[in-house]
């Protein structure tokens, strides 16, 4: 039977049925629920469970676990986010796989903290300095949180790089059903360029993020933009909700997603022709979805809890060949399906 | 069954987030879609709470209630803030003993239970929120009607789920305070 779990706690549990043995947090809400559950599991389990003394060294734990070759993740809300940038950064410079967990709250600064989605700009452009992007996924229901946590993982180690769940304040404190996988044991370590300890049985690895030579450092860039494009080809996801005959059609993910959800439904039911276009991963966008639904569509409307972060993405991925419009509400509020029928009917 | 969204709300620390999980429980032992949302923070501790518990044979979209069809509530100001929301025609099933205000509305069927007062006589202090689950059960959830997806054997299923193993010496009171509700 289905149990009946928090996102944030799901979010845990799924960490650990995916292997992972070490977690490395912080507390804040609306995030905390999950570095608590793993401060209860992860001993029971051989695991590690560390509250370190800021995120900042969160984040670097999990650079230094990731980098000895094991399973290694941090979760945190919006302002903790920012302060693990620089590890973010560093573990993209490394190639390193990790798996950060943002359950977003409204900002900017300490913000407020009720669920938000005005992290979006961070986790797609810039979760730290230089010339990188991460994996970045978002649930919409506490049953994805659970399956989208070990493709994460997976995404991670096959690319070698950090992959994020955006998550948001509303997902995790909400209960629904959910099935959970079978328990796996610790996902093992076999991974060629870990610094985990050679025994003199093979040249040393590295794990450096430093590079001064340019043209060294250029062609690192490169080789890392080479794979970003594979990942673009192979790995877009969206679920596309009635949005093959759509004359309007909304774009939303997590959260936002259930609102629009809603009242694409109750759009359908007057006899509007509404569908939803629901990005599952914001990095690499799932400009393939979009076009599908936007080739026949009058409008498109984005709605998202931030002032228009998504948008832009939108307009870019259909290249502004239809009208793309917003609604949304930011601060900590949620959008209503009343709220997001009315400019439906508008557009319709 | 029509889609049911619940609203409870109270002071922090009345048993507004259990009495919704036993009712979202209850949902899920009946293989219904269904969603528990908590107000948190800082109105937890000791300011004023509330959860959304949706019921649906569909897939919940915002799990938000806004326009709840039923509101169970455990004080004034919860009652002031949320009686214009509910929709017409919907269920109010109020604590009578800390809330003495009538509510206004002709629209609405209006349940009033002294379940503070009731709970305290019976020697079930702190579960007046299970009384007014054991009333929301008797007059919505496993009443006939648009709303009923339960029964008041799922309902006991269901608080059997959420009291855990340690406290399972409150599993009688438990039941004593439902049964005092759907009678009251």
């Amino acid at each position: 039977m289905k149990v009946l779990m928090k996102g944030n706690e799901a979010l845990a549990e799924a960490a650990i049925r995916a292997g992972c043995r070490h977690f490395f947090g912080y507390p804040i809400t609306p995030q905390t629920e999950l570095a608590a559950y793993m401060s209860k599991r992860m001993p029971k389990i051989g695991g590690t469970y560390l509250q370190a003394e800021s995120e900042i060294a969160a984040v670097n734990m999990v650079l230094g676990a990731s980098a000895a070759g094991v399973r290694a993740m941090t979760s945190s809300s919006s302002p903790g986010i920012s302060l693990k940038g620089e590890g973010i950064s560093y573990m993209a410079g490394s190639d390193l796989p990790a798996l950060i967990i943002n359950v977003q709250r409204g900002g900017p600064g300490l913000g407020g903290i009720q669920p938000s989605q005005a992290d979006y700009w961070q986790a797609t452009k810039a979760t730290g300095h230089g010339d990188f992007q991460i994996l970045v996924l978002a649930p919409s229901t506490v049953q994805e949180m659970v399956d989208l946590v070990s493709d994460a993982f997976d995404l991670a180690d096959q690319y070698r790089m950090p992959a994020m769940i955006l998550a948001d304040g509303m997902l995790g404190q909400m209960m629904e059903p959910v099935s959970l996988p079978e328990e796996a044991g610790a996902a093992p370590a076999q991974k060629d360029w870990a610094a985990c300890g050679h025994g003199g049985k093979r040249p040393h690895n590295i794990v450096n993020s430093l590079y001064l030579t340019p043209d060294k450092l250029e062609e690192l860039v490169k080789e890392r933009f080479a794979r970003y494009e594979q990942i673009k080809q192979h790995e877009q996801r969206a679920e596309e909700y009635l949005a093959d005959d759509a004359d309007v059609v909304v774009v939303a993910y997590g959260a936002s997603s259930r609102v629009a959800r809603g009242a694409v439904n109750k759009a359908r039911e007057m006899g509007i022709k509404a569908g939803l276009v629901r990005p599952i991963t914001l990095w690499p966008f799932p400009a393939d979805a979009l076009n599908r639904a936007a080739s026949h569509a009058k409008n498109l409307l984005v709605v998202e809890m931030s002032m228009g972060q998504m948008i832009d993405d939108v307009k870019l991925a259909i290249n502004c060949q239809k009208p793309v419009h917003f609604c949304g509400r930011t601060g900590g509020m949620i959008p209503t399906p009343a709220q997001v029928l009315e400019q439906i009917q508008a557009l319709a | 069954m029509k889609d049911l969204n619940i609203l409870f709300a109270g002071f922090g620390g009345q048993g507004v987030l259990f009495a919704g999980k036993v009712a979202a429980y209850a949902g899920l032992i009946e293989n219904k879609e269904i969603s528990w949302l908590p107000s948190y923070g800082p109105e937890m501790r000791g300011g004023t709470a509330n959860c959304s518990v949706c019921i649906s044979d569909n897939p919940i979209g915002s799990p938000l209630v806004t326009n709840p069809n039923v509101l169970v509530v455990m004080n004034l100001p919860s009652l002031d803030k949320f009686i214009d929301t509910v929709e017409p025609g919907g269920t109010v099933i109020i604590d009578s003993a800390l809330i003495h205000k009538k509510v206004e509305r002709t629209d609405l069927n209006v349940h009033y239970v002294p379940s503070s007062s009731l709970a305290e006589e019976n020697g079930l202090k702190g579960l007046s929120n299970m009384i007014l689950v054991g009333k929301l059960f008797h007059e919505v959830c496993a009443a006939p009607g648009d709303y009923q997806f339960s029964t008041p054997e799922t309902l006991d299923q269901a608080l059997q789920k959420c009291i855990p193993p340690r406290k399972a010496g409150m599993l009688d009171f438990n039941r004593k305070a439902i049964s005092l509700g759907a009678q009251a």
